[in-house]
């Protein structure tokens, strides 16, 4: 690998790990430090491995380096009076040595993830905060995945910063007693976080695929450490698996969605199905079966594309679980294209009339497909109902071609 | 939007039931539910109420095996959802796989709250 390549490729992965630590070490007060540190460390990397070459080791030349401007800043910092931020170096028995260790590492991405999770910060800057402080996402990123512009970004990420700052977040494992809810919550932004991956309607192939697996990488942390004894982690990270099997297979290169049934099944990755399987297996040992548990259980079950009455019997039963735990209308939709696959048409087509989800442009395509068949006008007319209210450029296509086939039939 | 309770009795209950007719009645009746909750109108699944260890106390404390010989009809259960009238409760009911059975009823009972203050 050349220095181009290498160096965005060890922002990537090297980048959260001496941050987190940082972090770490210098509390959430000073989440800028940090940064500038980071960003200090590659910026020697960049102007110096062009002209001397690559070191032998590229990431403990990192380390070295990030060690030796830590001591400098704290060095620096102490000397410069009136600074603001000379009280904590004072105050405090500060080690001026940070600790890169693998074990300290992890601990510190850990903790950082249970910080930024912190109930009282909202979702949508939990997960900004994760992309930025844990991922090492900039900000022109964070705004191509949120669909959104720089400016709206920052402000999100400066309010966040603010309120870990006011609400005095610690960054520590939380305690043992409340460990389960405060997990709770970091699974939520993490399963939002791969679902702004999987379901955005980003053209961009690359970022949305980024955090998923971003997503499922600081997943992985907590499997590590949690999964034993709260078993959904399991359970969240099959789902993940099994939805990820297919995030190359449901796009083609115009970024135009291929359905499930048009999708070409070789082109779903095998390896992580099976990986799925594995930790779906891993999380039936507990007791309780949470949503993710169930959506797990669906989308394992989305891996087997023949349509066999044993499968739709499941998918029919998980759904019914689904809605159970909680009504969302994607629920209620599927469960009732489930229904038809089991029971037919016309028993699916009574109940979705109940549904009366006449805002969701799928209610609509949904009424059309059990009316296709025996009255072609009707269903024409739910299409173009259905259209009408889409919001999406690529769903409003995929309607249009839906409404031609039918006027060709 | 108002609770109701949907009681289901049964005719001549006696609790004993083939695996098979078990499994049966399990997928139906989740099907029945799927479908309120897929309108958003379930707000407990409920639960069964079991045949065996059942007990009747009366009046003085007497304590009765039953209630099955005693009364005609056994509670097997209950769900409660949401609906904006009793027509709306009536028809959730309507769909309820204890109908099959001849003589089985579904109680519906608007829930009124205790406001203890």
């Amino acid at each position: 690998m050349n220095t181009e390549k290498l160096i965005p490729h060890l922002f990537r992965t090297e980048s959260r790990k001496i941050s987190a630590v940082l972090n770490k070490h210098f509390g959430i007060d000073y989440m800028e430090i940090a940064e500038d540190i980071v960003s200090d460390t590659f910026l020697s990397a960049l102007e110096t491995w062009p002209y001397k070459g690559i070191p032998d080791n590229p990431k403990a030349w990192l380390y070295a380096v990030a060690k030796n401007k830590t001591k400098n800043h704290i060095a620096r910092t102490s000397n410069f009076e009136n600074n603001i931020t000379l009280e904590i170096f004072q105050n405090s028995e500060i080690s001026t040595e940070i600790d890169l260790s693998e074990r300290n590492i992890s601990d510190s991405q850990l903790q950082m993830l249970f910080a930024v999770c912190h109930p009282s910060i909202s979702r949508e800057s939990q997960i900004a905060l994760a992309l930025k402080t844990l991922c090492g996402f900039g900000i022109h990123e964070i705004a191509t995945a949120f669909l959104s512009n720089k400016e709206t970004i920052n402000k999100r990420l400066f309010r966040a910063k603010e309120k870990l700052k006011s609400e005095k977040i610690k960054i520590e494992f939380p305690e043992e007693s409340k460990i389960t809810e405060r997990l709770d919550t970091v699974l939520l932004t993490l399963y939002l976080l791969f679902n702004e991956g999987y379901y955005s309607e980003n053209q961009d192939n690359i970022i949305r695929k980024e955090l998923c697996s971003e997503a499922m990488m600081l997943l992985e942390l907590l499997l590590e450490n949690y999964a034993d004894k709260i078993p959904k982690i399991h359970a969240l990270y099959a789902l993940m698996c099994f939805h990820s099997s297919r995030l190359n297979a449901r796009k083609d290169e115009n970024g135009q969605l291929i359905l499930y049934q048009n999708q070409d099944e070789n082109n779903w990755d095998r390896s992580l199905i099976d990986k799925g399987i594995v930790h779906l297996h891993l999380a039936t040992k507990g007791e309780t079966a949470s949503k993710y548990h169930i959506e797990a259980s669906l989308a394992y079950w989305m891996t087997h594309k023949q349509d066999t009455k044993e499968k739709w019997e499941h998918v029919l039963k998980l759904y019914n679980l689904l809605l159970f735990q909680e009504y969302s209308p994607i629920a209620a939709l599927n469960r009732t294209f489930a229904l038809s696959k089991v029971y037919g048409n016309e028993v699916a087509k009574v109940e979705a009339e109940k549904l009366k989800l006449e805002t969701n442009p799928f209610y609509f395509s949904l009424l059309a497909e059990f009316n296709k068949e025996k009255n072609k006008e009707i269903a024409i007319e739910y299409l173009k109902k259905a259209k009408e209210i889409s919001t999406s450029k690529a769903q409003k296509e995929l309607i249009s071609s839906k409404i031609a086939d039918l006027l060709k039939a | 939007m108002d609770e109701y309770v949907l009681i289901m009795r049964h005719e001549n209950a006696t609790g004993q039931v083939s695996p098979e007719q078990m499994q049966a009645w399990m997928q139906q009746t989740m099907d029945w539910l799927g479908g309120i909750a897929a309108q958003g109108k379930l707000l407990e699944t409920g639960n069964g109420l079991s045949f065996d260890d059942a007990r009747v106390v009366g009046h003085g404390g007497v304590v009765t095996n039953g209630p099955f010989g005693e009364i005609k009809e056994t509670i097997g259960g209950y769900v409660i959802v949401k609906a904006e009238s009793v027509e709306e409760a009536v028809e959730f009911a309507k769909g309820s796989p204890v109908l099959q059975g001849p003589g089985n009823t579904l109680e519906v009972r608007k829930v009124a709250k205790h406001d203890f203050k």
